[in-house]
């Protein structure tokens, strides 16, 4: 993976003497909160309902275990023990106190890590394929495209004070595990027919208020033209995307409203000009990074421990089936590890486990770790040989939950437990739903069904593309919850569709069990999924599960 | 018709530590919404938010919040400033736990 340079340490130093020299002016009192929060939010630092909150970058979603035990040694050292794992492959930390956050951005700097664009309105952590590297279906690795992208976007002049944010996501798998399609721009390695490796580019999409689905501007980029390009598109955006409106400044709205065509258009006459002033500097760049990312040398070894431990022991059997993926070496697997223990909040992890995993990447796993926008932890290299060892110290930690795409592996954002936006609570809904589903012993049959839920329309928690979608509102004083079904986070990305009126806090659990329930009645048989029996049959047989009481007035 | 005026609390949080507090009429800052000035008068709460502000070198985004009288002083009356006097409900972290420290 990429280690910084002289360059890369130098700027990361004087950017983190400028914060505390910012964070010292404020304190003292040279700095109004509204000249010090353009500063603190440009290096991640928000302050949330009852305290600070520090996002740390993990660029593309990749660690080394130096770096997540410099993790939990944060989380131990300032923070209350743990940290949290969010939906654009960041950490946050919820409890910082001021003064102590420019030691944190210095111990952070020790491990190739920041907080920089974190926030504000620039181009955001460039975030990849969790499998990045490792997948069986991937065309290249995508992390030195994303780490090209993230140097060429961190303090790039044109782009620190935008309309408003820019989130860029890069993937290279024939399947997205990126949510490509629900990004401002989105890279997707491809080949063409000649077999030639280029990027398609899609734009456009996003979720918050107005979820959109990303469209291809360009089908087919040859990688010198790559960089250029997108900076193209953000110029153009970044001229003509609204100001007068924050709700209406997003590409996607830019693009709705003016078309892919004028847009296509706009940035082809960008492009004319600003291809030419990247003399081949970037590609020698990118051919540097990429050396960084060389795949380890797979270790070759009999795979017998894994076929025993799979035969004679079913709770080892039932988590190599969920939480076990292909990985391109056929004797080796990428390991999800599920930070959604039933009843624990979605993508905290603590201290403690934060060095397990460390640990177990450094032992087993080729020193390498991966954070998923799905809130888990990844260790993409792991021989079948050691898997039992693996699973053995991941149970030992709280660690062994077999439960990847299944109900109780729910994305949910901070919601109004921290996040000073929210409307509603989405942790105690996640909690609730998974130990309920849990308690039934029913997930392994319900089999791959993706809930996720967000507390506030901003769509943190992803909920427009859930198989089954949360959103918390306040209406009139009191948490509300509103149901989305048959959104998809996948290539085949859709927007939910809402089912009706809003549900209670206490009302929830027992709605999505009623939408469960009314699923297990009417699948084909075991192999269809949620998700298809919803395209199958529509709304509403799940309508009629949910209010039964309209139901029963119309007839 | 414009809208009958509701009592209110002065809150915000603390520059260096982040938390919530709340303003006293004595103009300093408490950690206990029990102990806040609780405000119901529209004009006076306007003068009360500027007091406030003025201190602004130590506290960070000063607000009415709606409030009510209760037996041991003011109470929240929405969910939002139930949560902000009371902490996270995943964690016994935040006021609660300062609380139980005490």
């Amino acid at each position: 993976m990429y280690k910084y340079n002289e360059f890369d340490d130098a700027f990361l130093a004087e950017r983190n003497a400028q914060f505390r020299a910012q964070v010292e002016r404020r304190i003292d009192g040279s700095l109004t909160e509204d000249e010090f929060k353009p500063l603190r939010l440009m290096n991640g630092l928000y302050l949330q309902l009852h305290a600070y909150m520090l996002r740390v970058a993990i660029p593309y979603g990749t660690l080394n275990s130096a770096q997540m035990r410099q993790l939990a040694l944060l989380a131990e050292k300032w923070d209350k023990g743990y940290g949290h794992f969010t939906t654009r492959q960041n950490i946050q930390y919820n409890w910082p106190k001021l003064r102590d956050v420019p030691d944190m951005l210095d111990a952070l700097a020790e491990v190739n890590l920041h907080a920089i664009q974190t926030s504000g309105n620039t181009i955001r952590n460039v975030t990849a394929d969790h499998f990045a590297g490792a997948a069986a279906d991937e065309v290249e690795d995508p992390r030195p495209i994303a780490e090209l992208i993230r140097q060429w976007s961190t303090d790039h002049p044109e782009f620190q004070f935008m309309g408003r944010k820019f989130k860029i996501a890069v993937s290279a798998g024939e399947k997205d595990r990126a949510v490509l399609k629900a990004h401002d721009l989105a890279v997707r390695t491809v080949r063409n027919d000649a077999g030639e490796v280029g990027y398609q580019i899609l734009i456009g999409g996003g979720l918050g208020r107005t979820p959109m689905i990303g469209k291809v501007l360009n089908d087919f980029l040859p990688r010198a033209d790559l960089l250029p390009y997108i900076e193209s598109v953000v110029s153009v955006w970044n001229q003509i995307g609204r100001r007068d409106n924050k709700y209406k400044a997003r590409i996607k709205i830019t693009v709705h409203e003016m078309g892919l065509d004028t847009i296509r258009e706009l940035v082809d006459a960008r492009f004319a000009k600003v291809r030419p002033t990247f003399g081949g500097a970037d590609l020698q760049l990118f051919d540097e990074i990429t050396e960084h990312f060389a795949a380890p040398t797979f270790r070759s070894a009999s795979t017998d421990a894994y076929s025993w431990a799979y035969d004679a022991d079913p709770v080892f059997r039932s988590w190599a089936d969920t939480n076990l993926s292909a990985h391109k070496d056929a004797d080796h697997a990428i390991v999800t590890i599920s930070i959604k223990a039933h009843g624990q909040t979605p993508g905290d992890a603590s201290a403690e486990q934060m060095r397990v995993m460390a640990d177990l990447a450094e032992q087993f796993g080729y020193d390498e770790l991966r954070i998923s926008h799905e809130q888990n932890v990844i260790l993409p290299h792991v021989h079948k040989s050691d898997l039992p060892a693996i699973h053995a110290k991941l149970k030992e930690h709280g660690l062994a939950t077999a439960n990847v795409g299944l109900i109780s592996d729910i994305i949910a954002c901070p919601g109004m437990d921290y996040c000073a936006l929210a409307t509603a609570r989405s942790i105690p809904v996640a909690q609730q739903i998974a130990t309920r589903f849990d308690e039934m012993k029913l997930e392994h049959d319900i089999g791959h069904l993706q809930i996720k839920i967000s507390g506030c329309i901003n769509a943190c928690g992803h909920h427009h593309v859930g198989h089954i979608g949360i959103l918390g509102l306040d209406r009139a004083g009191v948490e509300n919850y509103q149901i989305t079904l048959g959104g998809d986070a996948t290539w085949d990305a859709a927007i939910g569709t809402r089912t009706g009126p809003g549900f209670a806090y206490d009302e929830i659990v027992p709605a999505v069990e009623r939408i469960v329930e009314a699923y297990l009645a009417i699948r084909e048989d075991q192999d269809e999924t949620f998700l298809q029996t919803y395209r199958r049959v529509g709304m509403e047989p799940f309508k009629a599960a949910l209010y039964p009481d309209a139901v029963k007035k119309v007839a | 018709m414009a809208r009958a005026f509701t009592p209110k609390v002065i809150t915000a949080n603390d520059l260096l530590e982040g938390d919530v507090i709340y303003f006293t009429a004595e103009d300093s800052w408490t950690r206990d919404l029990r102990e806040a000035e609780l405000i119901t008068d529209e004009a006076h709460a306007q003068l009360r938010l500027l007091d406030a502000e003025k201190q602004n070198i130590k506290i960070v985004g000063a607000y009415l919040a709606d409030a009510k009288a209760g037996a041991e002083g003011p109470e929240p009356t929405h969910f939002r400033e139930e949560f902000r006097r009371t902490g996270p409900s995943n964690y016994f972290h935040g006021k609660q736990e300062a609380q139980a420290n005490v």
